[in-house]
């Protein structure tokens, strides 16, 4: 007798060809590269990797692309958490075109968004000529860096946000405002618990974005070695100086830095889709 | 001493929410704002819980000049149709919430606070439910938690917004009854808005049945019964 197949189950060779396809996608596009770039590092053992790491120009790179992260991420935070408040919360006009610009820094392309910062505060720019009678620097320097990842990484915690709160509604706010509350206890007892999963889960997304950011970086920081380079500008300067071990080296650890993120990612969405599970429970 | 409501307007867009609103009624009274939807009771309901502002028109209630307060400091316990629970907390912190929001010089200590959410949770039958979380409750139990939460605050004036339009008609008619009971007991000003008849002859003490954002006729249930003023109450009443 033949099996009878349940209505809903596809063909098992269509099945198995759909998981074939994405398992030789991943492992070809994404598990290699991973690989090589471990693999490569540690070609010649655990210590020109352990000296490449511990290099100062590298110790450099890592300080400033934890700076720069340390300084983009929360701003970008509190920029987001106004930005959906003000769009989920209120009426008002320009609204739609908020929310678009918002998405700009995901379709402009990060060399764009580097050369406009270069177009404003460069020497030739708007501001050139007022910072230098200030000697103030912005390109080539910290400054320049940080805003060009603060451009960058610009939409994550908003585009987090916003979706999440919009399902939750005015309500609750408007019962602790009856209530009594003010607005800052409202903020802090009302909306923050009910959306603190959803920014944590933005932020690390942020943080990952911020540290691992190229292109915009690459065009204002003028790549001074020891001084203006970051993490991944860093791989490019040892990698063109045909210095593989050292170049790798740096890529794994932003690799690992990416992996770490992956897993505290999981993490979160597990622990975050049980909290909303049980808050859209009603 | 009593509620006066004086042609109140609203405007959203291009629609009239209100228009020139206006009713009275004494202290202590349960009124029932009876409409169909669009008729802008809920509007009129939260224009006096300070939710909405309104354009034009003023409200006196317990000679104070009640739109010129800030909603915080009105003291309108609001109920919501669909409860707005605060989902984090368990039922004891949602009723708690109103004390301990209050400014340090007139927050109750922390155990007249526990004793007080006791007493709540007592009087709304909700005994050992305090620890549960509103995810964890029935309908007709969140709303209960809900209108523990308003009375908490001591409230001057009670809004219900449509409270039982979620529940199924058993838990409805227990729980206006009880309602109605709750009301008596707190002696506290009420204005409870419903699309349903029935429910609003059996509570209120005064109906206003609305039409358009203006009050068509207000009066005892008896009264707008027996003798409906206009065409649109007449029609509405024998549907």
């Amino acid at each position: 007798m033949k099996k009878n197949r349940a209505a809903t189950d596809d063909p098992p060779l269509l099945r198995i060809l759909l998981c074939g396809i994405a398992f030789v996608f991943i492992g070809l596009f994404l598990v290699l590269p991973l690989l090589v770039v471990f693999s490569e590092a540690l070609a010649a053992g655990l210590g020109p990797v352990w000296a490449a790491v511990t290099d100062s120009d590298t110790l450099a790179a890592i300080r400033l692309s934890l700076l720069a992260a340390a300084i983009a991420v929360p701003l970008n935070t509190v920029f987001g958490i106004a930005a959906s408040w003000a769009i989920v919360k209120f009426d008002f006009p320009g609204k739609a075109f908020l929310v678009t610009l918002i998405d700009l820094p995901f379709s402009v392309s990060p060399v764009v968004a580097g050369l406009i910062y270069v177009l404003v505060f460069g020497r030739q720019g708007w501001f050139g000529s007022w910072l230098t009678d200030h000697d103030i620097h912005i390109l080539f320097a910290l400054p320049g860096i940080v805003l060009a990842t603060i451009f960058v990484t610009f939409p994550f915690v908003a585009r987090e946000l916003i979706p999440l709160m919009s399902d939750q509604g005015r309500e609750e706010e408007e019962a602790a405002l009856s209530l009594g509350a003010s607005g800052f206890a409202t903020f802090w007892r009302v909306t923050l618990p009910n959306i603190k999963w959803g920014l944590l889960y933005g932020i690390l997304l942020c943080n990952a974005r911020a540290l691992g950011e190229f292109g915009a970086v690459s065009v204002v920081s003028g790549h001074i070695r020891g001084q203006t380079n970051t993490m991944p500008l860093h791989v490019e300067l040892l990698y063109n100086n045909y210095d593989y071990v050292g170049a790798f080296s740096v890529a794994a650890l932003l690799a690992l830095l990416a992996l770490l993120t992956l897993a505290l990612k999981s993490f979160l969405e597990w622990r975050y889709a049980d909290e909303l599970a049980a808050v859209h429970r009603h | 001493m009593s509620l006066i409501i004086d042609s109140l307007s609203k405007r959203f867009g291009n629609f009239a929410a209100l228009n020139g609103a206006s009713l009275t009624a004494p202290q202590g009274a349960f009124v029932a704002l009876l409409g169909p939807s669009g008729s802008g009771k809920t509007t009129l309901l939260r224009i006096l819980g300070g939710l909405e502002g309104a354009d034009h028109g003023t409200v006196r209630f317990a000679d104070m000049n009640w739109l010129d307060m800030p909603a915080r400091e009105r003291k309108a316990g609001f109920v919501f149709q669909h409860y707005a629970l605060f989902r984090h907390m368990n039922v004891a912190r949602n009723i708690a919430f109103g004390l301990e929001v209050r400014p340090r010089a007139q927050r109750p200590a922390k155990a007249d606070i526990k004793r007080r959410v006791h007493e709540l949770l007592a009087m709304m039958q909700l005994d050992g439910l305090g620890d549960r979380y509103p995810s964890q409750l029935s309908g007709g139990q969140r709303q209960r938690v809900a209108l523990a939460r308003a009375l908490a605050i001591e409230p001057r004036m009670l809004l219900l917004d449509e409270p039982f339009g979620a529940l199924d008609a058993k838990v409805r008619k227990e729980l206006r009854i009880w309602l109605r009971h709750i009301h008596d007991k707190a002696g506290v000003t009420t204005v409870f808005v419903t699309h349903d008849q029935e429910e609003a002859f059996a509570v209120a003490d005064l109906v206003a049945v609305m039409n358009q954002g203006r009050i068509e006729q207000m009066g005892t249930p008896q009264d707008v019964r027996r003798d409906p003023r206009t065409k649109f109450v007449s029609e509405f009443l024998a549907v």
